[in-house]
Parts: structure tokens; sequence; C-alpha cells
């Protein structure tokens, strides 16, 4: 099935221009994996990229350096490190892009999980480059997330089962964007564990999290 | 110049080669000026660009960018990796989890370079002002916020800008919003 929740725009666009941070962009690679959609988006970006190379002023190369480059096309030595071919970790195969797989030291279960609330487990994904809080959040099945609110951008996409809160009800492939404000209590479907990638901005460490599920009880 | 490109994946043509190098070396170098590298690593880095367009082109496909949006898309992996030393997340067509395309219809297929056309001729026609966030956004590695700073505009401007210059870009590609 094909997602119905996508990125906005404005997102796949700096994914494409290349101005995205390491963290957000994984989330949109991943659901890029998964969305022929948006793959074309981001494919129509990267035309318009394309023609602003062509009008360009171009900056006059030493001279010699296509001999320097020419000289070294046969050499088949110096080949490009391979970076994207970890296919491993056989049983997740099917459900964990290649994208979000090249992050994770393991397979889906073998990961570190913390324990965040009942039917609750969420554990981080390193990432070194600067910029959002990656992580990975399993739900139990018919768990009802407590209602929290959001200091800064969130964006959530289903991996596996799926939730369904006040804005809608997400499968595999979507992607909840959630902003300053949105106050929201998601509930996993019954049946399958919902299993999420999340990207947060600002602060949503494990213990954060808590303090901050609880932050709407003390606003109000 | 995607001709060349066809010659240098199938024929290894370095003839070719040396045509493409001559139109996009500079092209590749004065990207990465504009991304912040000096003239010396800019040098180098559109050296190693047009390397890496030797090595990997097999897969480029014709059917689905142009020469300049493939190399662009080279250029940009390049200085995500040399200039930020950060990883470029991307997905994999060979992935088993990938989920294709479904097959087009051939009455609905649009070839690459009537897309370019129309894109070369909607970027013409963008207000200055629309024009110039999009060059921000594609040529000097800035994130929204730090081009409303640059261009000393609240962000919401520069957003909305970004937003009207993609709706003109997908109206002139024929698309609902």
């Amino acid at each position: 099935m094909n997602a119905s929740h996508h990125p906005s725009d404005d997102l796949l666009w700096s994914y494409a221009a290349g101005s995205l941070d390491e963290p957000s962009s994984i989330l949109i690679a991943t659901h890029l994996s998964l969305c022929p959609v948006c793959r074309a988006v981001v494919a129509k970006a990267e035309s318009l990229g394309g023609e602003l190379f062509e009008n360009v002023d171009a900056a006059p190369v030493d001279a010699g350096s296509l001999d320097a480059v020419l000289a070294r096309l046969d050499n088949t030595e110096e080949e490009d490190p391979v970076f994207s071919e970890n296919h491993g970790h056989g049983e997740d195969g099917a459900t964990v892009p290649a994208p979000l797989k090249e992050y994770l030291p393991g397979s889906v279960p073998s990961l570190p999980w913390r324990w965040l609330g009942p039917g609750v487990r969420y554990t981080p994904v390193v990432v070194e480059a600067k910029g959002p809080k990656v992580g990975l959040l399993r739900i139990a099945p018919g768990t009802k997330v407590p209602m929290h609110g959001h200091n800064g951008n969130e964006m959530t996409m289903v991996l596996a089962g799926g939730f369904t809160d006040a804005t809608g009800s997400y499968q595999r492939g979507d992607v909840e964007a959630a902003d300053d404000g949105l106050v929201h209590q998601p509930v996993a479907d019954p049946g399958e564990e919902c299993l999420c990638l999340v990207v947060t901005e600002g602060e949503l460490q494990p213990t954060g999290m808590i303090a901050k599920v609880l932050q709407p009880l003390f606003r109000l | 110049m995607t001709e060349l490109l066809v010659r240098i994946a199938e024929h290894r043509d370095k003839d070719a080669f040396s045509q493409l190098y001559a139109h996009y070396a500079p092209r590749v170098k004065s990207y990465l000026m504009r991304q912040g590298a000096d003239q010396a690593s800019a040098q180098e880095l559109s050296q190693e660009a047009m390397v890496s367009v030797w090595r990997k082109a097999d897969r480029f496909d014709s059917t689905k960018a142009s020469a300049g949006t493939w190399i662009f898309t080279v250029a940009r992996n390049l200085r995500i990796d040399a200039l930020r030393k950060e990883k470029r997340p991307s997905f994999d067509p060979d992935d088993p989890a990938f989920v294709p395309a479904a097959e087009v219809a051939p009455d609905q297929f649009v070839e690459v370079g009537e897309t370019q056309t129309k894109i070369k001729a909607a970027i013409a026609e963008l207000p200055e002002d629309q024009a110039e966030v999009i060059r921000l956004s594609f040529y000097h590695d800035k994130p929204h916020g730090e081009i409303a700073e640059y261009l000393d505009l609240p962000l919401g401007t520069v957003k909305s800008r970004l937003r009207l210059a993609m709706r003109r870009l997908r109206m002139a590609l024929g698309e609902e919003l």
C-alpha cells in the first residue's frame, strides 16, 4: 500500500537541494524508499537544480586539469568506498528501508530499547551530524500514548503497524508532521505492534520525553 | 550532453568525457565555490566529481534525468560528503523494502527533455525575488532560516516566496498542486 500522508514540499525540496540536515534526511530518504509520489517531486526539484547548473557562471578550471583527470580514469584501484550496500539484519529486510538500516547497529528487536511508559519503548538512532534527534518508537497494539504537546517540530513516520490520532490514521510509509502547539494522543492500531521513526527538534531524550508527556498537565 | 554521458556509460569514450568535462567541470567548480569552498579545494573537488561521473556513468538513466541534473546530484552529494562532512541518506532501488512506481501509461510518459525545457522556461519567468530564494536554496547550502537572515527577511516571507516559486514551477510542469 502506498503512503497517503506525505512530508511537506519544503522538506522534499530542501532534501533535493542538499540543504536539509542529515537527521531529517534519514526520515525523508526512508519515506522516499516507500513513496513513488514523493520520489517524483524530488526528481522534479533535482531537474530544477540541473537547470540552474546550466545557467551558473562557470568558474575557469586550472589548465591541465583535464589531463590530470584523464590520467586517473583507468586506475581502477582507487574505486569509491562502497557506502550503501548494508542490507544485513536479514529478518528486517522488508521492514526497515535501506537508508535507515545503515544507521542501525543490528536488527530492530536487538536494539537497546528503553522503557518509556506502559507499552511504549524508545531507542535513539545514533547520527554524528548536528541537527534534530532521531529515534525509533515501539508501541504495543492498542496502546494509548499519553496526551502530549510539542515544543518544536516533530516528524513521525510509520514503519510497521499504524496509529490514529485526531489528525488522521497513519500506516506504513505515512509521515505525521507535528509542529509547536499540536497536542495529541496517538493510539496504536490493534493487531500489530506499531514501529515509528521519530525526528525531533529540541529535546526529546527518553527522560525528557516523560517530562514532555507530563507538561500539558502542568500547564493546565 | 546527455548523449555524451551515454557514450561514456556504454563505450567508456574518453573523447566524450573530455567534451563533458569542458562543459561541466567549470560549473561544478563554480557550484562548490558558492558553497564556501576556496578556489584550490573547489578545483580539487570538481576533479573528484568528474572522476565520479566517469565511474558511475552506468548508473545514469537518460529516461529519468538530463545529464546536467544527474551531474548536479553527483556534485551535491560530494559537497555534503566533503564540505559538510555528513552522510547523504538516499534510497536504493535494490533495497528489498523499496516500493517501485506503477508503470507509466505510454500516453502519460513525459520525455526528460520536455520536462527540462518547461523548467527552463518557468525559471526564466519567475519574479526575481522568488528566483533568488530558489538559487540560494540550491546553491548556497543555506537552510531557510539562514536565507532569511542573509536577505534580512522574516522566515515566513522566505518560506512563502519558496512556496510561490514551487507552485509556479509545478504549474509550469502541468501538475495540480
